[in-house]
This record gives structure tokens, C-alpha cells and sequence, in this order.
């Protein structure tokens, strides 16, 4: 049996068509000890759309982005994240998918001993060959596209919930993967600062052509991802404008039950779902 | 009762493979590239030079006690003026390298432990692991490397100040004149005790660190789960440098004498 850890040229030509798949979950399972978190959970995303996975604490939905960057290995099923089979990779195979992959974590997980700057340009300064004064420039533009330019040299410990947030994200797109993963970006910020880290997440996905996983309990900024675009206007500033409805489609929502999916439709079909268990989670 | 015992052996028999799964990785990601000589520079300089002053003060007091202990008992055969020699050859052999294995554990043991611990908590090795670091290789090997390092540096130190401490004592306590103290230091040390004093701490120096990586690495449990793991670092750490102590003095023993 081949078996090779890179896709081959033709599935190269496939993923870069519009309309590839990127990751594919294919009956993917995951117990921890005696219990059972994910129990037959199949989706695929597809390049360039969102998939928002809306679902309880304590469902499984962190469990799913650490399977799909491969920190956690899936007990039974197949996991494809840009035509590589995460879930056999080894460890330093996984490297050169991970180089794709820019992940949110729940908690921001920013390096406390890094300033921001350590931080954001980390992967560039420490795993990549990229010139210094490069990886300098590069971590200003993403602070800069972030707003948050002025704080480069503050330590994480210094920001607020929202700013430590938005660092994270810079961390995760600072080395331009195609595919943003957010664990719960939003979660603990007050409106407003959400708004700015939803539109962000909007940002990447219309102006870079990033694929991304949105996980959230938050309906409203499910809502607000899904139903917005940002498109850039003839004097080159970006605005977020309401989505066009071909725009929404390439949104999805997938909520979680008991380690299956119990729902997956557009923001249409979540809104005007009967199931009583979407119903007590939209109310 | 059976199955309880059953189960303990095979949870220790379950550690004990992890560690040594561990320290297997560590040793082989020492000699294959990438190395990060940044940390290992800041660890060496955390590890070697944030503890000098601990194992200063209780280098010199140990000696120091030493002498005032032997002082005593030599005195019943009345032979004070060799206190130099009973000082000396404790502290190079045995009491140099357990006591600054034992403050390691203390200072850097305990803070490996609680630094990785709140990595692993607050999802940092997951990130760096995203980010297409190994921790081993970040976080492990310059612990490691650090305190084999470092641990033979610190025992010398030590020993030194020990005897330094023994002279003040026997100096102006028990009225011992220098140059007595100071020839009788040298004189009952033999190459062997030299080797046996500079041999046990690159031992225990790697010992304390793998075990405080491992511990670390291994924290569940939120916050509690690092203190948690601080404990166990510190404890099995001081465990381990005693009875390793013990069985690399064993061979060296029968290897060198
Ligand atoms: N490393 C782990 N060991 C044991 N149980 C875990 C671990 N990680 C997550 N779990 C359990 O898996 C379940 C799902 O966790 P998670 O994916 O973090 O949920 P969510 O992100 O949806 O809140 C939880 O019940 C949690 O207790
Ligand atoms: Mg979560």
C-alpha cells in the first residue's frame, strides 16, 4: 500500500479549484477514557466558506479543532485537512499541515513569556527562514489590520479580554494559512469588542479567501459571521456590509448533541428550525 | 486488595514508561537539529545563576556545621587539627552534590514544574504544537541540558564554600591554625572522591529536571492541577536525588576504588 503524507499533484489541482474540500470529517469518533465525546460526527468545509459549530459547553466542539490540527487523534474515522490524513499523520508529518492551519484558542493560549510582538511573529521568527526585518514588517501590518499596533511591545498580561483576543488572532494569521480555526473568539467580551473580532474573522474570509471554522455558543455573533461580508470599496477602504444571499449560503451551522449533529442548514433553516432542543438553544 | 495492588503496579509501571519515553525524546532531540539556543542560553542562565545564591548559603553553612560537629568528636581522640580533612571529604563526596541536588529540586524542580504545568493548562503547548514547535525540543531540552550542566557547576561552587565555611569555624572557634585546616583539607582527598563528587551531579542535575518536565508535562486539572504537580515535582524530585544518590555512589564505588 502507498502511502504518502503529501497530497499528489492532481489532488493539488482539486484543492485548488473553487469549491474544494479542505477538511473532511468522515464518521469521526473520540472517547476520553469511558466517555464518550464525539460519536459519529461527519461535515466537510468547503474552500473559501464558514462553518459555524454552535453547540453546549462541554459538547465536544474544542475536541473537534484540536482533532483537525491534529493535538488530538481521533479514535475511529477519517480526518482530510487539505488532502493529508490527519488522523494518521505522525507528529512531524503534522508540521506541514499545521502550516496551513491558523487556530484561536478558547482561551487565547498566548505565550505569557512573549511580548506581543514575540507572540504574533512567532511562528516566523522561530520556524521559518523568513529575513528578520521581514517577519518585523509583517508582524506591524497584522497588528496594524487588528488595531492593535500600539501595544507591540506590551506583554499579554498588560491587555484586556478583548485586546489578548485579538492578539491571538494576529498569532494565527500572521503566517497567512488558508484556514482559521476560532475556538469561541468572542466568548466573555462585551458587544461591541465582539463586533470588531467578528468582523475580523468576516475580513479574512472575504478579502483572503480563508476558509474557517467558527465555533461559538454565542447565537448573535453566529449570526452576525454568517450574515456579513466585507468587501473592499473603490477608495480601497474595507467596509462590512450585510450579506448578499448567495454570500449566506456559504455559511453553515452545525450544532452539536450528544456527540452527534443534530443540526446542519444555513442561518435560514437554524431560524426557522421546529426541533424543541434548537428552539431552547435559540431562545 | 489483590486488584488494588495490581492496579498501582500498573499505573507506576504506566509512569515509569512515559518518563522514560520522555527522556528518550529529550536525548534525541539534543542531537538532531532544530536546536533553540536562545532558550537554552536563558536556561542556563535561569537554572546555573539563579541558583548561585542558595546553594552559596547553604554550602557555606553546611560546611560550616560540619566542622563544628567534628570539632566536637575529634576532640574525644583529641585530634581536632585534622577537622580540615572530615570537612572536605563529606563535602566533595556526598553532602555537596545531595544538598545542591536537593536545593535544585527546591528552586528549579518546583518551577519547571509549575511553569510547564500552567503551559499545559492554559493550552500554550497546544499552541506551540500548532504553531510547528515540539515542545521537547523548545521547553525540554534546554531544561535538560541546563541543569546536566549546570548541577556539577553548583556542587563545586558548594564544596567550596563548605570548606570555606569549615575554616571560619575552625579557625576562630576551635582555634585550629590555617595552614593546618588548609593542608589537611587536600591531604585525605584522593582523585577518586574527585571523580565520585563531579560524577553524581550530572546525574542527579539530569534526574531533577526530567522528572520536573515529566510532571509538568503530564498536569491536568486546571489551576489545581498545577499546584498539584509543583508537589509531586518537588517531592519525587527529592525522593530521586536521594536514592539515585545512593545507587550511582554503589557503582561508582565499585568502579573506582
Ligand atoms: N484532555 C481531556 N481529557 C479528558 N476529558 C476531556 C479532555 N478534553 C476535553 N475533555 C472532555 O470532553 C468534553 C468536550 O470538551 P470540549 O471539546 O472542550 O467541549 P466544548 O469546547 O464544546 O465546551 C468535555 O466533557 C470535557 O470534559
Ligand atoms: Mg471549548
Amino acid at each position: 500500500m502507498l502511502e504518502t503524507s503529501t497530497p499528489s499533484p492532481s489532488a493539488t489541482e482539486v484543492l485548488d479549484a473553487p469549491g474544494a474540500p479542505v477538511i473532511v470529517f468522515d464518521r469521526v469518533q473520540l472517547a476520553f477514557d469511558e466517555k464518550v465525546v464525539l460519536q459519529d460526527i461527519s461535515f466537510t468545509l468547503i474552500k473559501g466558506h464558514t462553518k459555524i459549530i454552535l453547540g453546549a459547553s462541554g459538547s465536544g466542539k474544542s475536541t473537534i479543532l484540536k482533532i483537525v490540527t491534529g493535538l488530538l487523534r481521533a479514535d475511529g474515522g477519517v480526518v482530510w485537512v487539505n488532502g493529508a490524513r490527519v488522523d494518521k499523520l505522525s507528529e512531524r508529518d503534522l508540521m506541514a499541515v499545521r502550516g496551513d492551519l491558523g487556530m484561536i484558542f478558547q482561551e487565547g493560549a498566548l505565550f505569557d513569556s512573549l511580548t506581543v510582538r514575540e507572540n504574533v511573529g512567532y511562528k516566523l521568527y522561530e520556524e521559518s527562514d523568513m529575513p528578520i526585518d521581514d517577519v518585523d514588517r509583517r508582524v506591524e501590518e497584522v497588528l496594524g489590520f487588528i488595531g492593535l499596533a500600539e501595544h507591540i511591545d506590551k506583554m499579554p498580561s498588560e491587555l484586556s479580554g478583548g485586546q489578548r483576543r485579538r492578539v491571538a488572532i494576529a498569532r494565527a494569521m500572521a503566517f497567512k494559512p488558508k484556514i482559521m480555526l476560532y475556538d469561541e473568539a468572542t466568548t466573555g467580551l462585551d458587544p461591541i469588542t465582539a463586533t470588531t473580532v467578528d468582523d475580523e474573522i468576516i475580513k479574512l474570509r472575504d478579502l483572503e479567501n480563508v476558509s474557517s471554522i467558527v465555533v461559538t455558543h454565542q447565537l448573535r455573533d453566529a449570526f452576525y459571521v454568517a450574515q456579513h461580508m466585507a468587501v473592499r470599496g473603490a477608495d480601497g477602504r474595507v467596509e462590512v456590509v450585510p450579506a448578499s444571499p448567495d454570500k449566506e449560503r456559504e455559511a453553515e451551522f452545525i450544532m452539536l448533541k450528544d456527540g452527534l449533529i443534530c443540526f446542519e442548514g444555513d442561518a435560514d433553516a437554524l431560524r426557522t428550525s421546529t426541533d424543541p432542543y434548537l428552539r431552547t438553544f435559540l431562545s | 486488595m489483590f486488584r488494588l495492588i495490581q492496579n498501582a503496579l500498573k499505573h507506576a509501571a504506566q509512569e515509569t514508561q512515559e518518563y522514560v519515553k520522555l527522556t528518550v525524546a529529550a536525548i534525541r532531540a539534543i542531537f538532531s537539529p532544530p536546536l533553540y539556543r536562545h532558550d537554552i542560553v536563558e536556561q542556563f542562565d535561569a537554572i546555573g545563576v539563579g541558583s548561585l545564591t542558595v546553594v552559596l548559603l547553604t554550602g557555606f553553612f553546611t560546611g560550616a556545621a560540619l566542622a563544628l560537629q567534628s570539632g566536637l568528636t575529634l576532640d574525644q581522640f583529641g585530634a581536632r587539627p585534622v577537622v580540615g580533612r572530615l570537612v572536605s571529604a563529606s563535602m566533595v563526596k556526598e553532602l555537596g552534590p545531595v544538598l545542591t541536588g536537593l536545593m535544585l529540586t527546591g528552586r528549579i524542580g518546583s518551577g519547571i514544574a509549575a511553569e510547564l504545568g500552567s503551559m499545559v493548562v492554559t493550552d500554550q503547548i497546544n499552541a506551540l504544537r500548532a504553531l510547528g514547535t515540539d515542545p521537547v525540543r523548545k521547553l525540554v531540552v534546554p531544561r535538560v541540558l541546563a541543569g546536566f550542566f549546570m548541577a556539577p557547576v553548583l556542587t563545586v561552587v558548594a564544596d567550596f564554600v563548605g570548606v570555606f565555611g569549615g575554616w571560619l569555624v575552625a579557625r576562630f572557634q576551635l582555634q585550629v591554625a590555617s595552614s593546618l585546616y588548609w593542608s589537611s583539607t587536600t591531604q585525605a582527598l584522593y582523585i577518586q572522591d574527585v571523580w565520585m563528587g563531579l560524577i553524581k551531579p550530572f546525574v542527579l542535575g539530569f534526574v531533577i529536571v526530567t522528572i520536573a518536565c515529566y510532571v509538568g508535562l503530564r498536569t491536568r486539572g486546571g489551576t489545581q492541577g498545577v499546584g498539584r504537580a509543583t508537589t509531586i515535582a518537588v517531592v519525587a524530585g527529592s525522593v530521586a536525588v536521594i536514592a539515585v544518590d545512593f545507587f550511582v555512589t554503589q557503582v561508582l564505588v565499585s568502579l573506582l576504588y
